[in-house]
């Protein structure tokens, strides 16, 4: 299966082990994986600012470099969720269609293409989950407290697969951290209230990872948890799938 | 009046920290009813889809239904009359003050009163309002606003309302039990009620094949105002529309779990005449929902039966208080709706969220909230009333971010500086740095990674 793998800008540029990891990790489930060297950014950081119309560049760019794939995955449900709902340029209608169908989540694609029931990973610590709201209630990964329907989690089902790990979750299962892309310097304030609250139920649970779909997420919350000088550290979901004995 | 945008009033708010997580806890335990309740009723996300689709019928057919509505509430002996704004509203009322030569007059909660300062138009003429549902009338004690549209003083603990009270109706200084206070309001009230001979009202749903409406309060205030005044002025905003009675099922069995976890509010209250001997008025107000109602991308806004579920879920609001909004409907609601009214003065309302859609989410009439706030970041931003420099830092981001050289050597220099010249980043400019880390930038990005490990 050819796989193009889909790396964020700011995991590229600060958390490349995130995308080592999926890399290895799609590799190791029998993927094709190439990585389209002149990638950049989805366009985002400025369309959910309000200036959708700078993202034109990013979207011929994306365009450019993924319309060749039958599956494009990434670790990131916010970046997908973008590309599913705003790539609007760089093709015909028909073709930019195609390429907003075409791209995965992570735990969306290992889950619902790959049709993944077992894994060969160990990560023997109390993790807590993070639920990313894009990933969440954008792309329907899992469930939502708001709604009367079945239960469901996708990321919660990789995990369950890991060896020794103990999962532990949230009373505010599904709370947003409050990162929020620009957000999180406009609203500082809110923004980092947001953060000390989830890390707090966290806390409580007794975990020594904070996981989840989301680096940005994941990024906001390490950045308190170090200044709170806390020892819990924060993982990618997909590092934790690729950790092996 | 220098009005302190969202960021800034929430940042005060947060200053804090122990009333924030009360404030927040407060509203989340309301949302946790709403949780109960809601997952009682099995088919309630049909209801929801039910609620979603009349409104949708109704708004693409207001005309027809509001000429409806006023035929037959003309027959059944109520007197309707039309307000194109604020302004319009509060004459209409007056006139029918001096007319009428009202000594006293009660008000049961509307927000649309609220919206278009009613109270404060009339005390300028030297008439006096008295708020009857307690939240307001608390607030109105303080002169403060609501702080949420269906619990108007949940920004106050009872230590503050024990003190208002003491303040205004000599009760005991230090006596915070709630059963005392709401005692003391409700002996004060009813003298009130009792003396009015104006009851005014709002409009929780009005049907346009009775010409009727009905009013949901759980405190009865509405009723204890209406039943002993000669005269009942109900407020309706044109929204408020059903078509049919057999509709309002629909609505009243979401309307009070989505807002406080109750099945139903403790009184739904139908009017469709005048009692014999009484006037009953109704003014429907259009003050810029026709506007509203105009914008492809927003008019589903109008479909809102105000329950405040978005509120209580918002954990943006939770966290930053209800005034922090600026406007008489705060919350993510009210971030869609006020732009409407003026753009400038609420541009930075739809930025007031994380996107986090929960608010879209709990909407018994389905309402695309977080859409809309999206959508509204980019309407704001067309018209020119997003700062310049954050204007100027999304260009330079996007001409970085469109050409992947310029990226590449731009992500090499950025991590550079911030290995070896931390203090560039790690300084006071840096919004981020105030009370959170800056990622640890490595050596090399991911590109690199793979370029030698292909």
């Amino acid at each position: 299966m050819k796989v193009g793998l889909f790396v964020p800008c700011y995991i590229d540029q600060f958390y490349p082990n995130v995308a080592v990891a999926t890399y290895q990790l799609l590799k190791k489930l029998g993927c094709e994986v190439s990585y389209p060297m002149n990638q950049t950014c989805c366009g985002q950081p400025m369309a959910n600012s309000g200036f959708s119309n700078l993202t034109k560049g990013c979207d011929i760019n994306f365009v450019k470099n993924f319309k060749a794939f039958d599956y494009v995955v990434a670790p990131s449900g916010s970046c997908v969720l973008h590309i599913k709902e705003h790539l609007k340029e760089g093709a015909k209608p028909a073709e930019l269609e195609k390429v907003r169908q075409s791209v995965y989540e992570l735990s969306e694609f290992l889950i619902d293409v790959l049709d993944l029931n077992s894994l060969e990973a160990y990560f023997p610590h109390k993790v807590g989950l993070h639920v990313s709201c894009h990933g969440q209630r954008g792309l329907s990964l899992s469930s939502m407290s708001e709604l009367v329907a079945p239960e469901f989690s996708k990321p919660e089902q990789l995990l369950r697969m890991v060896d020794g790990l103990e999962l532990l979750k949230p009373d505010r299962i599904d709370e947003c951290c409050g990162f929020g892309g620009t957000f999180c310097v406009f609203e500082e304030a809110v923004s980092v209230k947001m953060g000390k609250d989830r890390i707090k139920e966290h806390r409580a649970n007794g975990v020594e990872f904070i996981t989840g779909g989301d680096t940005s997420c994941l990024m906001h919350l390490e950045g308190i948890l170090k200044r709170q000088g806390n020892d819990i550290k924060t993982i990618h979901l997909a590092e934790i799938l690729n950790s092996v004995r | 009046m220098n009005v302190k945008t969202h960021a800034e009033a929430a940042q005060e708010f947060i200053l804090n920290e122990p009333r924030t997580d009360w404030h927040d806890e407060t509203l989340w335990f309301v949302r946790q009813k709403r949780d109960k309740a809601v997952n009682t009723v099995a088919e309630w996300e049909i209801l929801r889809d039910w609620a979603s689709k009349i409104k949708n019928h109704t708004l693409s057919n207001l005309d027809h239904y509001l000429k409806s509505f006023e035929e037959n509430a003309i027959a059944n002996g109520i007197i309707v009359h039309w307000a194109l704004n604020a302004e319009e509203h509060n004459q209409i009322i007056h006139k029918i003050i001096t007319d009428n030569e009202v000594k006293k007059i009660v008000k049961s909660k509307s927000m649309l009163t609220e919206e278009c300062h009613l109270n404060e138009y009339l005390q300028k003429k030297g008439i006096n309002i008295l708020d009857t549902d307690l939240g307001e009338y608390i607030v109105q004690l303080r002169q403060e606003t609501p702080s949420h549209i269906v619990l108007p003083a949940i920004h106050l603990k009872r230590q503050d309302v024990s003190q208002t009270f003491h303040e205004h109706l000599n009760t005991e200084k230090g006596n915070y039990n709630p059963e005392y206070l709401a005692e003391s309001a409700r002996i004060h009230l009813r003298k009130h009620f009792i003396e009015a001979d104006l009851a005014i009202t709002g409009v929780n749903f009005a049907i346009a094949e009775s010409g009727g409406f009905v009013v949901c309060t759980n405190e009865g205030n509405a009723d204890m105002g209406v039943h002993s005044a000669k005269i009942h002025i109900a407020c309706m905003g044109i929204e408020k529309l059903i078509p049919k009675i057999s509709h309002l099922g629909v609505f009243l069995r979401l309307l009070a779990r989505s807002a406080t976890g109750q099945p139903i509010t403790t009184y739904s209250s139908h009017f469709s005449r005048p009692r014999s001997g009484q006037q009953m008025h109704v003014i429907i107000v259009d003050n810029g929902r026709s506007r509203q109602l105009g914008r492809p991308d927003f008019r589903n806004s109008l479909k809102c039966i105000r329950c405040a579920a978005c509120f209580n879920t918002c954990p943006v609001y939770r966290r930053s208080g209800g005034h922090s909004y600026h406007s008489t409907v705060a919350g993510p609601i009210g971030s869609i709706l006020n732009p409407n009214l003026d753009m400038k003065a609420n541009s930075d309302l739809p930025f007031a969220s994380t996107l986090c859609g929960s608010c879209s989410n709990v909407c018994p009439v389905k309402i695309n909230i977080h859409e809309q706030l999206w959508k509204w970041r980019q309407t704001i931003a067309v018209n020119g009333y997003v700062d310049k420099s954050k204007k100027t830092g999304m260009q330079i981001m996007a001409w970085i971010l469109s050409d992947p050289k310029v990226y590449r050597i731009s992500g090499k220099i950025g991590r550079w500086v911030m290995r070896t010249l931390p203090f560039m980043v790690n300084n006071r400019l840096n919004v981020w740095y105030k009370q959170r880390e800056m990622p640890e930038a490595p050596g090399k990005s991911f590109r690199d990674w793979i370029k030698e490990n292909k």
